[in-house]
């Protein structure tokens, strides 16, 4: 699936939900399910600056794609990382790089968060592009 | 008993919506809301009698002084000190702490020693780390048990011929805890020790008598109490008042001024350099003749009875964690549901409409003490009602189901 075949996904998973809480709870679930961090990289240097929670995140490239993991030790913000993972991972540094994660926008995460949930969701976003930019300076 | 639907009605903001749900406001221990009559004390004071103090011989200067001076005396009758000369208004308590730590801080010398408590806000700490850095003083420091209540036989050990001053919070913001300041004042006066009291969080909820306390220095601001943002309280006794030098330099303060030397004002004036916040004062001086015409007794045994229910109905829920279990607790409630970050938790309780502080409230102390990050914390003011206890117990009780608790 492409990127935005994969926000598409998550768009429709949120259209139902007319309820802030019951799409909280969608958030909730994602991150209790997600499969977090490998527990070495819970390490000072993985965190996220300018989450009020704590979210570790790390990414490594194989065969040309990157591969995201990442944490938090609250349920909300570790549903938002695992959503920005399920969408970005596996693809090329450059379809990151191009990418515009408008799935955010779409099921009204970013005017529902309060701002500081909200920036700590644009650094997570910020970081992620950041590996990618890494990552293809690296393959080229 | 309160007649809770008749005090609602002076707090527009009580009616307001929040997500389309009805405000359940339970931060009070953050801010508390402003009855009609506060707000509108600000609004006549600017519309009728704006006019800056002790300076102008006209008509509107005159009115705005004696508004402000008649305003030092309601807080000194609210906290029963002796004279007006007393009562210095600042920014808040953390002005007043900074104001106590600087001035009476130029009386001390390094080695003298400081002792706090582990349960301060930051507020009572910062001041004196600064000072710590200034003068090297020594800070100390009496801790606080698992039900977190000070551990007062520990004060004796820390007592030295070098302390210089005990600073306590009278109750603490983050556990609750009324702490035995009468106790501690009289152990540390029969040492010639002087006590400053964090009464922030004690005087919205008890009857504040400075007097029958005996404290040498007492703090707390006016938005707490239902005044504004902006107006608190210094209450020093005379003698250390005119002992330590000023705080801050500027009008109002000085009696004459030469470029060779300055002499400064009589006490309070002293202490309030520059235009005073006379708009604030009289503002808080009506939240206090508010809060007087309710009766502070009244008060707090409303809050003690909502503390005590919410206790109990918390408890119910089940995988509860309580923080701060005193025997004297003020109404405020520190816990934790599960292992539910209280971040999340006070998201959900959020989105209900329902307003609860959540993190370390300015205590990080308190919470290295149990080894947590933070709590979500529930708090009483005298707006608040039963059936909002109940609505906040229906909205935990949902988040835990949401996070699968």
């Amino acid at each position: 699936m492409t990127i935005n075949e994969k926000q598409d996904e998550i768009i429709a998973e949120f259209e139902f939900l007319d309820d802030w809480l019951d799409k909280y709870q969608q958030i909730i679930d994602k991150g209790m399910s997600s499969k977090g961090i490998d527990p070495k990289y819970k390490t000072p240097e993985h965190l996220i600056e300018g989450c009020q929670s704590k979210v570790w995140m790390v990414a490594e490239l194989k065969e040309g794609k990157v591969y995201y993991q990442a944490e938090s030790n609250t349920d909300i913000a570790g549903g938002i990382a695992a959503m920005l993972v399920e969408v970005l991972s596996g693809h090329t540094p450059d379809e990151i790089l191009n990418s515009e994660l408008y799935f955010i926008d779409k099921i009204g995460l970013k005017e529902h968060l309060s701002p500081t949930r909200s920036n700590g969701m644009l650094a997570m976003m910020k970081q992620m592009k950041l590996y990618a930019l890494a990552f293809k300076t690296q393959v080229e | 008993m309160l007649n809770t639907t008749q005090i609602r009605q002076d707090f527009p903001i009580l009616s307001e919506k929040v997500y389309g749900k009805p405000l359940v406001y339970l931060d009070n221990a953050a801010t508390t809301q402003k009855p009609r009559c506060v707000v509108e004390k600000i609004v006549d004071g600017y519309y009728r009698r704006n006019a800056n103090i002790h300076r102008g011989v006209h008509f509107l200067s005159q009115e705005a002084t004696e508004a402000h001076e008649q305003a030092r005396e309601t807080v000194r009758t609210f906290i029963n000190a002796c004279s007006s000369n007393e009562i210095v208004f600042t920014r808040g308590t953390t002005e007043a702490i900074n104001l106590v730590a600087s001035s009476f801080g130029e009386l001390c010398n390094a080695g003298d020693e400081v002792i706090l408590t582990q349960m301060e806000h930051h507020s009572n700490i910062v001041p004196w780390q600064l000072l710590r850095s200034r003068r090297g003083i020594v800070l100390k420091v009496i801790p606080f048990d698992e039900k977190g209540e000070l551990k007062l036989d520990e004060l004796d050990k820390l007592i030295s011929p070098k302390t210089k001053l005990i600073a306590c919070t009278q109750v603490s913001n983050a556990l609750g805890t009324i702490n035995p300041v009468k106790q501690i004042i009289a152990k540390a006066h029969a040492q010639n020790i002087p006590v400053l009291i964090d009464g922030a969080q004690s005087v919205p909820h008890m009857k504040i008598d400075v007097q029958d306390l005996d404290a040498d220095f007492f703090v707390f601001s006016g938005h707490k109490i239902y005044a504004p943002t902006g107006i608190g309280v210094l209450y020093g006794k005379e003698t250390w008042l005119d002992k330590i030098p000023p705080y801050q330099g500027g009008g109002e303060m000085i009696e004459k001024v030469t470029f060779e030397k300055t002499t400064f004002n009589v006490l309070p004036f002293k202490f309030e350099a520059g235009t005073p916040d006379f708009i604030g004062s009289t503002a808080l001086a009506e939240a206090l003749n508010y809060v007087q015409k309710i009766g502070i007794e009244k008060i707090a045994a409303h809050e003690q009875e909502l503390l005590q229910y919410a206790t109990e109905q918390l408890k119910s829920i089940g995988n509860i964690r309580f923080v701060g279990q005193a025997a004297q607790k003020s109404g405020v409630i520190s816990f934790l549901v599960g292992d539910i970050h209280p971040y999340d938790l006070g998201s959900i309780l959020d989105k209900l409409g329902i307003a609860v502080r959540t993190g370390h409230h300015c205590a990080q102390p308190v919470m290295d003490a149990f080894g947590i990050e933070g709590t979500v914390r529930a708090s009483f003011a005298l707006y608040n009602t039963k059936e909002e206890v109940d609505i906040f117990i229906a909205g935990v009780e949902r988040a835990k189901k949401m996070f699968r608790q």
